[in-house]
């Protein structure tokens, strides 16, 4: 049970951060349409640091608990820094191997997160090929 | 005549395989099937002691690979009941099949006239289709299928009644629902509309017997590798007169007569849609995986497989949480079985299972219109082949319990 690794599967069941803000600087949705995961993560930002953050989606444990574990990691984390995470730390959050199956599963979250800031910022959504290859 | 099982398992090498320390358990037929040693042993032989290019060099080599290129052609022809052994074309695989009558045949067709497909097709036998209405105008028209992959037949007959399909292009057995279309009364639809009609037989074939004089079948593309053959070849069978008003599909050596700098000609079937140097060993390895068949005995192998199928359906019908797609009736059943499981995601059950060595199959199985159509994005894909036994579906099962129990939100 190497990828259900008790993390995983804790995250997956009690996902921190669900839910929706009332009024968020940014909502956007992510959908990995070969397999129906979704995430929409929605951000509130204030003198370019994300101040507070919620999210919902369903999808495969993988998907889920990595968003879980990213959205502890935001609070407090600057545009510049979150913008700047590489797929790396989802495998370092993960603390499992990801093969190359379920490498969209785990990058949902950080594919979500960095086409969030992109539209705060009024730029044009990031490419899956670009997420995956920064790593 | 019964199976042999421990005697079909030991032609299998495969099978002996061990994942972190289990045995392999392959339930993922309808993706591929693994290969007989005769099939192995027939490839390698090619290679070995008969490996030429065929028809153009003149010496004895290439008269041997030209022979036994052309006797697996005749027993793919024997095989599903053709009239002539040149209404057989090797292709790639189903998809290049499909392909190869929309890129030829269908540019015979006019903008305005139609195709008609089912909700349950396969990518490969919807985005040809596609493709030709974008380049050539022509419509498409969908028939609706229930929850149980039953085809809307007076749907069907309304859209068959305005005179202008063409073509009725559907599954003969279906890689999700794992249901059976009613092609008899299909063809008969069609052939008083004036309409043709392909059947996609990639699982079909492996399945059930096939003859394409009856039902009457204009039309059958399927794959080698899902019918314990090699992978890189598939079939196209057509009807002589249609593939003699056909243009060619791909253009270069071995489908023409004469090239000059001005134009060419064309070679007589089966060469007209065989261009460039065919996947020679694969389609020799086709030949004998049919022949293997035969000899195993196909009707008794497709009892085995449908028996199968139906006890794992009952498996699964018997547990809380799982949601069978397609005939809820186990004897309807053929093939497959995909299911849902209530909190449980496709790709995380069959990573956890994979781990024990049990290979199911999770997403849309290429088919997005029938997954959308029901609701879903995923489903998990249980497929038997003729080497699985009762026991590797009471193994999966048991694992299945204790993934889900594990995963289960």
């Amino acid at each position: 049970m190497d990828l259900y690794a008790e993390n995983i599967l804790d995250h997956y069941r009690h996902p921190r951060e669900q839910g929706k803000l009332l009024r968020p600087s940014v909502r956007h949705r992510e959908e990995n349409v070969s397999c129906g995961d979704e995430l929409t993560l929605d951000l509130k930002i204030s003198q370019g640091k994300i101040i507070r953050l919620a999210w919902h989606g369903k999808g495969c444990a993988i998907s889920q608990a990595a968003m879980s574990m990213l959205s502890e990691e935001l609070p407090g984390l600057s545009l510049q820094k979150a913008k700047s995470l590489k797929p790396d730390v989802m495998f370092d959050l993960l603390k499992v191997p990801i093969g190359p199956r379920r490498l969209k599963c785990a990058l949902l979250a950080l594919h979500a997160l960095t086409n969030a800031i992109r539209k705060y910022k009024g730029q044009a959504a990031q490419s899956w090929a670009v997420t995956i290859d920064a790593h | 005549m019964a199976l042999d099982l421990a005697a079909i398992r030991a032609q299998f090498p495969i099978l002996r395989k061990t994942i972190g320390g289990r045995p392999l358990i392959y339930l993922d037929n309808a993706a591929t099937t693994q290969k007989p040693l005769r099939v192995l042993e027939r490839l390698e032989r090619f290679y070995r002691e008969q490996n030429a290019n065929i028809n153009r060099s003149m010496h004895a080599l290439a008269e041997e690979a030209t022979l036994s290129y052309e006797e697996a052609r005749n027993r793919v022809a024997r095989f599903i009941g053709a009239s002539h052994s040149h209404e057989v074309i090797f292709t790639r695989n189903t998809t290049e099949s499909i392909n190869m009558v929309a890129r030829s045949w269908g540019t015979t067709l006019k903008r305005g006239d139609s195709i008609v497909l089912s909700m349950m097709e396969h990518h490969s036998n919807i985005v040809p289709w596609l493709q030709l209405k974008e380049s050539h105008g022509i419509s498409l028209r969908w028939v609706p299928v229930n929850r149980e992959g039953t085809m809307d037949m007076d749907e069907l007959k309304g859209v068959l009644s305005s005179g202008r399909v063409k073509l009725v292009s559907v599954t003969g057995l279906s890689n999700v629902l794992g249901c059976l279309t009613p092609l008899q009364e299909i063809a008969r639809m069609a052939h008083r509309s004036g309409a043709r009609l392909l059947v996609d037989g990639a699982q079909l074939v492996a399945h059930e017997r096939v003859n394409v004089q009856n039902p009457d079948i204009d039309f059958l593309a399927f794959s080698g590798h899902k019918l314990y053959g090699p992978s890189g070849v598939g079939v196209l069978y057509a009807k002589e007169t249609l593939l003699e008003r056909m243009p060619p599909f791909l253009g270069g050596g071995d489908m023409i007569q004469t090239v000059t700098t001005e134009k060419f000609t064309c070679a007589d079937l089966p060469r007209k849609f065989e261009a460039g140097t065919p996947a020679t060993a694969d389609a020799v390895g086709l030949g004998e995986a049919i022949a293997w068949l035969e000899d195993t005995g196909a009707e008794a192998a497709h009892e085995h497989t449908r028996s199968l199928v139906r006890y794992a359906h009952k498996q699964l019908r018997s547990r809380e949480g799982i949601t069978i797609l397609g005939p809820k009736n186990p004897k309807k059943r053929v093939c497959c079985v995909s299911f849902t499981v209530e909190g449980v995601h496709p790709h995380d059950l069959t990573d956890v299972l994979g781990q024990e060595g049990i290979c199911l199959r999770a997403g849309h199985h290429c088919t997005q219109p029938l997954h959308k159509a029901l609701d879903l994005t995923a489903s998990t894909r249980l497929s038997v082949g003729v080497y699985n036994t009762k026991e590797e579906i009471d193994v999966c099962m048991a694992a299945m319990e204790r993934a889900i129990h594990l995963l289960k939100k």
